[in-house]
């Protein structure tokens, strides 16, 4: 169990390592860091000054650890556009992309259990079939075009919703659809699986045999089991949707992580870019760390294998 | 008692339908059975003969694909394929109870023992939550679990396979049914645990007085648990009626191929009959006798026509043309000729 | 053998399941993406007018069948006044050309570290797939915009970052079939027979991958199709006046508001149609060269 953990541990670390690694040399690699460091225009010397400050001159596992360096100690540089240090930024625009990720999330598993549920149940049924064209349609729709699709209908049409910007519930309501869309369609599927893998077991069998009512077998025996993979891929994608949500918040103008990475781009302030993208990276493998740390503690069975 | 079966089969037959209806696979295939209240039936055949199919026919919790096409099931006067599916399940787990193989896969990891061992008597009794969990504790006792009122709010994953397949015998019996299916309830577990798990079954059978009906691959089990046995080829009962006369003078060439391949401990020599061939493939059957292609004493016609289900003395019957009156005699003449 | 509700006595059998989805050949995806592909080819015959070349007089008319539309515009005009339909047109070209080519590429390296990885094991297993899952943790789009930011925009580029980001899914689901491969018969005969590891690589376990790597690759078409078209659609992608359909969708934004939804909806349908289609066959594909990637 302790060397499980430990394993795990360092497995992750490896990750955010070489994560760091390919980063610094992409950004390396690819020409003179200053241009992407420095805003256009800088002047001879600040250029002279970024070259000593990240040590340009010395060895390239210098500049890493460097790097490194600034990164754990939470200096991630000035953002250009705003002249602020981007980790406040980042914080500042948190909360936002909680809120949106939190009632997407929501919104997802509203939808993805019980029709995966009632799709298993009925395999081969009607609600199978039609989930199944959900689930398509839902993997195959690029979010931008429903969230443009809700927008022409929600506010050009029909004017009940505002099509861009924060502060009331109604503002909530068009980006967390658009955001959840996709995930609603993978936590179906992944509950109709569960759901059926559950439903083969012996102690489902062992249920119907006791006689227990069909509502008790599914409810109680099967749903339960049924949920537990469901609930852990929640999670993880709770921290994805942080991190993915950069077209939603473009196209209706929320002030999250996303749209912050928009503005990095378009404002061509990448200290703000890498820092959405270094964090983003930590964070999911943080998030599959914990995951797999509670899974050993939970389930005795991977307690005994190690 | 009455002198009226507690469960008869009457010429049952259970077959797996393909999905486009084109393979019709016949898992139990025309039994007749019957076993009295209290008394013990054992069923034996190789894997794939049907015997599982059977059990769960009587509990009418087929898989999707397997439909009952035909015959009667009595129990306690009335027949099962006329009952509703709500009046199915109240027998289910009430009146009949069953056991599975896998006893560490057979109780769900997410509930304690209590709430599992109860709750046939919660659905069925109406009982409360914590009569149920009292009547749970006394169940466990009298399925000889250690320090019950403490393993009674344990999890599955907190028990040994031995103790678990107790609990699921608990299960089993926590309505007290008149019959208890037990489906191969040992072969997960160890010879010693084995043994003292059918000591178990038996004196609750003795206690409770309940019917059992042991599905098996094992005669020697047989021998020790049951007064009754079928013997299960393709689907069919080949031979059926009391242990002791059955083992003593076997009808059906399959019976005794069976006797003949466990060794015996008083036998010095290696007595071990293995019978030749492959078990059949039931969507492809051949025509006559299934056993026909394996049997050492097959004649012609057992060939070209499926021998009938005949009475060889008081409560015997065997699927056999050599256990016809009159073929015997013929087959004979024939084998001799042959030779 | 799955026990579920209980049956009712003697009835006939269930129909067949999941008849749209992979029961027969995917006829229309497969005329969809054929026609995309037709269009992309002959782009230049087929366009009525230059895709990137409008006048200011003639922006946002819409459609013909719409009022204020005409023939001479079918699908309308943008918001510079150029032909919505001729840019969809070469759209498909894009499309087509950077969709196949970043496949081609994420599927050629993500099966040679996969074979290499899943074959030698040892220290080469080791990097190949510590680096799979170092890149995997971040998400696709993200990894996207980051090597775009660093490189800039334009048509090579996008081909490659797309590449970059897609091989690590290759990698990993081609290892898995080749550690299976491993232990079949024929490898280990030829093990025996004296083949160097080269020879049992390229000769013995490349042509049994390349069926996981095709219907791989139908799939991953769809999934590279999306984030070029997020890519184009946030301005790090295929750079303007190109005609890319994720574009359209960013410059028509502006025009959304007012009513003019042919310039997002039309382009939407187009990558819709080509991502669905792709999607649809490949589910076919899966299911005919390779059952054992069902679950994938």
């Amino acid at each position: 169990m302790k060397n499980y953990i430990l394993r795990r541990v360092g497995y992750s670390l490896l990750s955010l390592f070489l994560l760091s690694l390919t980063i610094f040399l992409f950004v390396r690699v690819t020409g003179d860091p200053t241009s992407l460091l420095l805003e256009p225009g800088a002047s001879p010397e600040d250029i002279e000054n970024l070259r000593r400050q990240f040590g340009l001159d010395q060895p390239l596992w210098v500049q890493y650890w460097r790097f490194i360096e600034s990164f754990v100690t939470g200096d991630l540089g000035l953002s250009f556009y705003y002249r602020t240090p981007v980790l406040d930024l980042y914080f500042e625009r948190l909360p936002n992309s909680l809120l949106l990720a939190a009632v997407a999330m929501a919104l997802s598993l509203l939808i993805g259990i019980p029709s995966g549920v009632l799709a298993a149940v009925r395999v081969g049924g009607f609600w199978d079939n039609a989930g199944k064209i959900f689930t398509l349609l839902g993997l195959s729709l690029p979010s931008f075009f429903i969230g443009l699709v809700l927008i022409l209908f929600f506010t050009v049409y029909l004017g009940w919703l505002p099509s861009s910007g924060s502060g009331t519930a109604w503002h909530l309501i068009m980006p967390a659809v658009t955001l959840g869309w996709y995930f609603a369609a993978a936590h179906m599927r992944l509950t109709r699986s569960s759901m059926l893998e559950v439903l083969g077991s012996e102690y489902v069998k062992l249920a119907r045999l006791k006689g227990l009512p069909e509502a008790l077998v599914i409810g109680k025996h099967a749903f339960k089991n049924a949920l537990i993979p469901v609930i852990t891929l929640a999670g993880i994608n709770l921290v994805v949707m942080i991190n993915v949500a950069v077209v939603v918040e473009t196209v209706f103008a929320w002030p999250g992580i996303g749209r912050l990475l928009y503005e990095g781009i378009s404002f061509r302030d990448f200290p703000v870019v890498q820092a959405v993208v270094v964090i983003g990276g930590c964070m999911i493998i943080l998030v599959n760390l914990l995951v797999d740390i509670l899974y050993a503690l939970i389930d005795p069975r991977i307690r005994l294998e190690s | 008692m009455s002198s009226q079966p507690l469960l008869s089969l009457e010429n049952l037959s259970t077959h797996y339908v393909s999905q486009q209806g084109a393979r019709v696979v016949r898992a139990v295939d025309d039994v007749t059975l019957s076993l009295h209240a209290g008394g013990t039936l054992g069923i034996v055949g190789e894997s794939g003969s049907g015997k599982s199919t059977l059990a769960l026919s009587i509990l009418r919790l087929l898989p999707p694909a397997a439909r009952i096409v035909g015959g009667r099931m009595i129990f306690e006067g009335e027949n099962l394929l006329d009952k509703s599916d709500t009046e199915m399940r109240r027998v289910r787990g009430k009146r009949i109870a069953m056991i599975l193989q896998d006893p560490m896969a057979s109780l769900n990891p997410l509930f304690s023992i209590g709430n599992q061992v109860g709750e046939p008597i919660r659905v069925h009794e109406g009982a409360s939550r914590a009569s149920a969990w009292e009547r749970a504790v006394a169940l466990l006792k009298s399925v000889r679990i250690a320090s019950p009122e403490t393993r009674v709010s344990q999890f599955p994953h907190e028990m040994s396979g031995g103790m678990r397949q107790r609990i699921v015998g608990a299960i089993g019996i926590s309505c007290e049914p008149r019959l208890l299916i037990a489906d191969e309830p040992t072969t997960s577990l160890d010879l010693t645990i084995q043994a003292q798990y059918l000591n178990l079954l038996r004196d609750l059978q003795r206690e409770h007085g309940l019917a059992l009906i042991f599905i098996t691959h094992n005669l020697g089990i047989v021998a020790k648990m049951c007064d009754q046995l079928a013997v299960m080829y393709a689907g069919q009962v080949v031979e059926q009626g009391p242990v002791s006369r059955i083992f003593s003078a076997p009808a059906h060439p399959y019976t005794r191929a069976l006797l003949g391949s466990i060794p015996r401990m008083t036998d010095n020599r290696q007595h071990l009959t293995a019978i030749e061939g492959q078990p059949p493939d039931l969507s492809s059957l051949p025509p006559g006798c299934a056993f026909a292609p394996r049997c050492p004493m097959a004649i012609a016609r057992c060939r070209v026509e499926a021998p009938p289900e005949v009475a060889i003395d008081e409560g015997r019957t065997a699927r056999c043309w050599l256990a016809v009156p009159g073929v015997e005699a013929t087959a004979a003449t024939m084998r001799s000729n042959v030779a | 053998m799955t026990v579920t509700t209980p049956p009712i006595v003697a009835t006939e059998p269930s129909p067949p399941a999941a008849f749209w989805r992979t029961q027969g050949f995917p006829l229309v995806p497969v005329l969809i993406l054929l026609t995309i592909a037709l269009v992309a080819v002959f782009a230049d015959v087929l366009a009525p007018y230059d895709p990137q070349i409008g006048s200011l007089a003639l922006r946002y008319r819409p459609p013909a069948w719409q009022e204020g539309g005409s023939m001479a515009h079918l699908l309308g005009t943008d918001h510079v006044g150029r032909d919505v339909l001729s840019r969809l047109i070469f759209g498909a070209r894009v499309s087509m050309i950077v969709g196949i080519t970043a496949v081609l590429f994420a599927g050629s390296v993500g099966t040679v570290l996969g074979i290499v990885s899943g074959y030698l094991g040892g220290w080469a297993d080791q990097v190949v797939m510590r680096v799979t899952d170092a890149w995997l943790a971040l998400p696709a789009l993200t990894f996207a915009i980051f090597l775009a930011a660093i490189v800039g925009p334009s048509e090579l580029n996008i081909i490659v970052i797309l590449g970059l980001v897609y091989w690590t899914r290759y990698a990993r689901v081609i290892r898995g079939e080749v550690l299976s491969l491993k232990q079949r018969e024929f490898v280990r005969l030829a093990i025996v027979a004296g083949c160097s590891k080269r020879v049992i690589m390229w000769r013995h376990i490349l042509p049994n991958v390349i069926n996981s790597a095709v219907v791989l690759g139908t799939l991953m078409l769809g999934v590279v199709i999306v984030t070029e078209a997020a890519l184009s659609f946030l301005g790090v992608g295929v750079p303007p006046p190109k005609p890319a359909w994720g574009l359209m969708m960013a410059d028509g934004k502006q025009g959304l508001m007012v009513g003019h939804w042919w310039l997002t909806v039309l382009p939407g349908i187009c990558i819709m149609l080509m991502v669905l289609s792709a999607n649809l066959l490949g589910d076919w594909l899966r299911v005919k060269l390779d059952p054992q990637l069902r679950q994938l």
